[in-house]
């Protein structure tokens, strides 16, 4: 039984709650990133980039059995702590699931200011990328 | 006498805070911030005298068309222009450039040679490759060595008999150096070439004297002096600005019209069609006040001090480069923390409520040359004190504790 997108949303809301300032928020994912296993280099593609990021952002999807799991790379720590957490969220899930799912615990764990364009961190870049993946492998089982 | 706290007290939004810290603005190279004497201008103006110029007989149109005509007045007063004829209003320096470039368009045959620098802003490289496209001319750029500074030798090799048009900026935006650009010039003109001198980030910091200069074409933007943003000037010889046509079709630009032939109004009407951005330049025009009642030479001095205590304090970083190392440079400090990317760096200051900017500063060939995604830089005006300077310096050891 895998657990749902919904309940590691909660969850990390549970974990992020708990910091007191920024300074730990920004530890926290600084350490996510550095834990972040390594994508293979092999998808380390100029096609693979996402878009609209200061920093570059590799993004590698395959399906294993009937779960869309994804593998991330960035040249940046802060945004590879990011990735970290959307891939906690996301990876490992059925492509339905993460089409349907919603996205507001990015505002909720504080991270609401990594939403805005200016930032050009391309958060929203990278959650619409997941989501293209998941539309495309859902498709495909469909047919 | 300069009192930089008696300066602060003119701008409004250095007193507010960001994230919780008092606001350390370093991305002056970005834009600057609007001292209260401008803004005073733009509410005085959609206060009391708005109103579309250069064709009402009414009385406020007359204000606000003696006003805008002042400003341009101002303008060339400040450049050193021969006629205020000479200045064209613009939205900024990349109109500035494209005006020029659309106006080359139809002069430029093939064969013929544009020389940029490799140290320009994407602004001053996307309109001529887009001219080279359409005309069939080629574009060659000037060399930079690791100081960041233009090979003169390289160019002086670069320019021909078949060299039309020479473009540079003044000061590079994502370095700070300072172009020798009366070199630039005199040598251009030797071969006949016209040059246009991009002085966006030069005229925070400088006076630039267009006559003695003997440039052809000189562009800059207001909000990067102290004044509003879609607001800026082009200067142009008289002589060219005759030759060039006009580069958007409208009202004001016209003598007259009949569905046969239209003939163009002289100049800088030619060149200005539409309903311009009045009340900006209305507000371009007091912001040169106000850096002129200051001082340019206060500003210079006072900023070149800022620079020389940033960069010993920032170089007693570990692992800390600095990129554009020019004995010729303002204020303007690029570097990076080794090993960190600095998106992260920007990050954590910006936490600090400390502006800097972080990235490839539209200047992607210069970070190519260095081997670098970007960098973090901090580009002081006049009125930032050593204090902030302190406040980023810790920001920056914070930063490289959190990150490494």
């Amino acid at each position: 039984m895998i657990v749902s997108i919904e309940d590691i949303q909660k969850e990390l809301i549970d974990e992020f709650s708990m910091f007191e300032d920024w300074e730990e928020r920004y530890q926290y994912m600084i350490d996510l990133g550095k834990d972040l296993p390594l994508i293979d280099d092999q998808y380390k593609t100029d096609s693979n980039i996402i878009k609209g990021c200061q920093s570059k952002v590799w993004v590698h999807a395959e399906m294993k059995d009937d779960k869309l799991v994804f593998t991330a790379d960035s040249d940046a720590i802060i945004t590879k702590g990011i990735i970290a957490i959307l891939i906690r969220v996301f990876s490992n899930q059925h492509p339905k699931d993460i089409i349907n799912a919603e996205t507001d615990f990015i505002d909720k764990i504080g991270l609401k200011e990594h939403l805005s364009p200016t930032r050009a961190n391309g958060l929203v870049s990278m959650v619409k990328q997941l989501k293209l993946y998941a539309i495309a492998y859902q498709t495909q089982l469909k047919s | 006498m300069f009192n930089v706290e008696n300066i602060r007290k003119d701008f409004p939004i250095l007193s507010r805070k960001v994230n919780g810290k008092p606001l350390v603005y370093f991305d002056n190279a970005a834009t600057s911030q609007t001292p209260k004497q401008v803004i005073d201008v733009i509410v005085d103006y959609y206060s009391n005298y708005n109103a579309n110029i250069h064709r009402g007989v009414h009385a406020l149109s007359q204000e606000a068309t003696d006003k805008y005509e002042e400003a341009r007045k101002k303008i060339q007063t400040h450049f050193n222009a021969k006629f205020a004829h000479e200045i064209i209003f613009t939205s900024g320096t990349t109109h500035g450039i494209n005006l020029v470039a659309n106006g080359f368009s139809t002069i430029l045959k093939k064969g013929d040679d544009i020389i940029v620098s490799a140290l320009e802003h994407h602004s001053n490289i996307v309109p001529w490759q887009m001219l080279c496209e359409r005309s069939g001319a080629t574009l060659k750029v000037i060399p930079m060595n690791l100081e960041g500074e233009l090979v003169m030798g390289e160019y002086d090799k670069l320019l021909s008999k078949n060299t039309k048009l020479v473009f540079v900026n003044h000061i590079s935006n994502a370095l700070g150096t300072i172009n020798p650009i009366e070199y630039i010039i005199e040598k251009a003109h030797e071969v006949g070439a016209a040059v246009l001198v991009d002085g966006a980030q030069a005229c925070p910091h400088l006076k630039p004297d267009v006559q003695a200069l003997d440039v052809d074409f000189y562009v800059a933007s207001a909000h990067k002096m102290c004044g509003p943003t879609g607001e800026g000037m082009l200067y142009g010889k008289e002589s060219w600005l005759n030759k060039l046509p006009p580069y958007q079709g409208g009202g004001e630009m016209i003598a007259e019209v009949t569905f046969e032939k239209t003939t163009y109004a002289e100049l800088p009407h030619k060149f200005e069609a539409g309903t311009p951005n009045i009340c900006g330049g209305i507000a371009f025009g007091a912001a040169i006040d106000y850096m002129n009642a200051i001082g340019f030479d206060e500003i210079a001095k006072y900023e070149s001090e800022l620079l020389e205590y940033a960069t010993k304090k920032l170089l007693d970083i570990e692992d800390l480069k600095i990129y554009g190392t020019s004995k010729h440079k303002t204020s303007v400090i690029s570097f990076n923390l080794e090993g960190i990317h600095p998106y992260d760096v920007g990050a954590i200051l910006d936490k600090l409520g400390i502006a800097v900017r972080t990235g490839h500063h539209c200047a992607q060939p210069i970070m190519d040359y260095f081997k670098i995604p970007g960098t973090v830089r901090a580009s002081f005006a006049f009125y930032n004190t050593k204090t902030e300077i302190d406040t980023l310096v810790e920001g920056v050891k914070k930063a490289k504790m959190m990150l490494a």
